[in-house]
């Protein structure tokens, strides 16, 4: 018996898949030139598979502020902020998005995963009740087993077995926090936030609302989906992310509850973590300030998001509920899945592959997100490569290609 | 004999809960799936996390009851999955 024996069965499938081709798992990109071109194998290749929801990794300005903080400021900061102090960039960043979000307070995690991990394990505890969407995201998941709270899941996106939920548990002492996601991160569909927050008004407790792919992205002023469903009063807190819409790395959590900066000396995630380097929060602080001035590239995102989604669902590919910057088409088996996977790298287009269990309803994806910086000739490139390869392989039809 | 009746008892609890079990086991994965006290959920019904939390949710409407999933994590058998059932639905 060894340490790995037990991970065998995830080994042999592993190896299959590498079998299958490039192994989707360690691409190596010889270059990443721009937000949406990259170089794989000597093939320039589009990148469709980013998160870079609004282009801002190559934005001048915020290279510029990054090269200027790591010239000032040293490569990195060391240590935690509760041991180290905080630099002026850190509390600058949290003070920039309390505000952009209308908020009391705000915390800056290490990274996304961070956040959720540190801020689910803290706000319940032993004797309260964590009430999760079905389809939450690892990090959820994962904040959830470090804290001490009963973890109860409702069915995806089903405000009606919420609810049911939050009966069963009438009369039972103890807080309740229902998490949701503004955009699940797999099929890139929203929460019934409407629904959700009318429950919770009725029924008591805490809502919060991960808006990792949200941010940017959705709402009049980029505040995410509870600003776009107008229930921003009836959300607690905000988790959110500088991963993705904002081009770097860290996450953070907002809210106007009173005693929320207790968390900074109880919330291990945050406290045992050195905090971002100054290069990371200067281009985040510069990201988010071109996010709001910017509203166009929410406009260009949104536009580009249809484009893809109409022209795969034109072509015969089975989508998600509804246009959004996250289009996944459904594979009909995992070795399609792979090759089709295969067959796009090969002809210079990156997205992701989303295996069972880690898609809704056990079944493969193919996982692509839009950007802002997306030109309407690579998306048609795209949609001609999704052609070509979907007929080859048989999972679409292929007298399709000739009317898309 | 009043302990042989409450063991009886519990064996017909126990039995139903078992065989809600196999007919959420069935219904997810789509094939007939017979189990007993002592079927491993992991190594003989080959159920992976997340068809397992998918049978969990036809449980909890079949029992109408929330089964929390930090007490899911001693469950191995569906003998420890079908006490887990008794034990909320008593509680409740």
């Amino acid at each position: 018996m060894g340490l790995f024996d037990k991970h065998l069965a995830y080994r042999d499938a592993y190896k299959a898949i590498q079998q299958a081709g490039a192994d989707p798992f360690t691409v190596r990109f010889d270059a990443v030139v721009s937000p949406t071109e990259g170089v794989v194998d000597g093939r320039p290749t589009i990148l469709l598979g980013t998160n870079n929801y609004l282009g801002l990794t190559f934005d001048e300005k915020a290279i510029a502020a990054s090269v200027k903080a790591v010239q000032e400021r040293g490569t990195g900061t060391t240590g935690s902020r509760i041991a180290n102090g905080s630099f002026e960039a850190h509390v600058a960043l949290e003070t920039a998005l309390a505000k952009f979000y209308g908020r009391k307070h705000a915390m800056v995690f290490t990274t996304g995963y961070q956040a959720n991990l540190g801020v689910l394990s803290t706000l319940v505890g032993r004797g309260d009740h964590l009430i999760l969407d079905a389809d939450s995201h690892a990090s959820i998941y994962d904040g959830s087993r470090l804290g001490h709270a009963e973890v109860i899941r409702f069915r995806h996106n089903d405000p009606e077995d919420l609810a049911k939920r939050l009966r069963r548990l009438k009369d039972v002492p103890g807080e309740r926090l229902i998490v949701v996601e503004g955009i699940y991160s797999m099929i890139g569909d929203t929460a019934p936030l409407k629904e959700i927050a009318a429950i919770k008004r009725e029924m008591g407790g805490y809502l919060l609302v991960d808006e990792a792919h949200s941010m940017g992205v959705l709402g009049a002023t980029g505040r995410g989906l509870a600003e776009a469903a107008g229930v921003e009063d009836d959300v607690d807190f905000i988790v959110g992310t500088f991963s993705k819409s904002l081009g770097a790395i860290g996450g953070f959590c907002v809210s106007s509850l009173d005693d929320f900066e207790v968390m900074r000396v109880i919330c291990r995630p945050y406290m045992f973590t050195a905090s971002l380097p100054p290069a990371v929060v200067a281009s985040t602080l510069v990201a988010l300030e071109q996010m709001i001035a910017k509203p166009q590239l929410r406009e260009q995102l949104n536009s580009n998001a249809c484009r893809l989604y109409d022209g795969l669902n034109a072509l015969g590919f089975v989508t998600g509920p509804a246009a959004s910057p996250i289009v996944a088409a459904t594979m009909p088996d995992v070795e399609r899945a792979i090759a089709m996977w295969n067959g796009l790298l090969q002809s210079g287009v990156y997205l992701n592959l989303a295996l069972p269990p880690a898609t809704p309803d056990s079944r493969p994806l193919l996982r692509a997100s839009i950007s802002a910086a997306h030109t309407h000739e690579q998306i048609d490139q795209v949609l001609k490569v999704f052609a070509e390869v979907g007929a080859a392989l048989g999972v679409i039809d292929g007298q399709k290609r000739a009317t898309a | 004999m009043c302990r042989g009746r409450l063991a009886f008892g519990m064996d017909t609890v126990t039995d139903l809960s078992l065989r809600e079990i196999g007919l959420a086991a069935s219904k997810v994965l789509g094939r007939t799936v017979e189990v007993t006290h002592d079927t491993h959920i992991g190594r003989d019904l080959a159920v992976d996390s997340l068809a397992l939390m998918n049978i969990v949710m036809e449980l909890e409407d079949a029992f109408d009851i929330s089964i929390p999933l930090d007490r899911l994590a001693s469950v191995e058998t569906t003998g420890d999955l079908s006490k887990l059932i008794n034990d909320l639905r008593t509680k409740a």
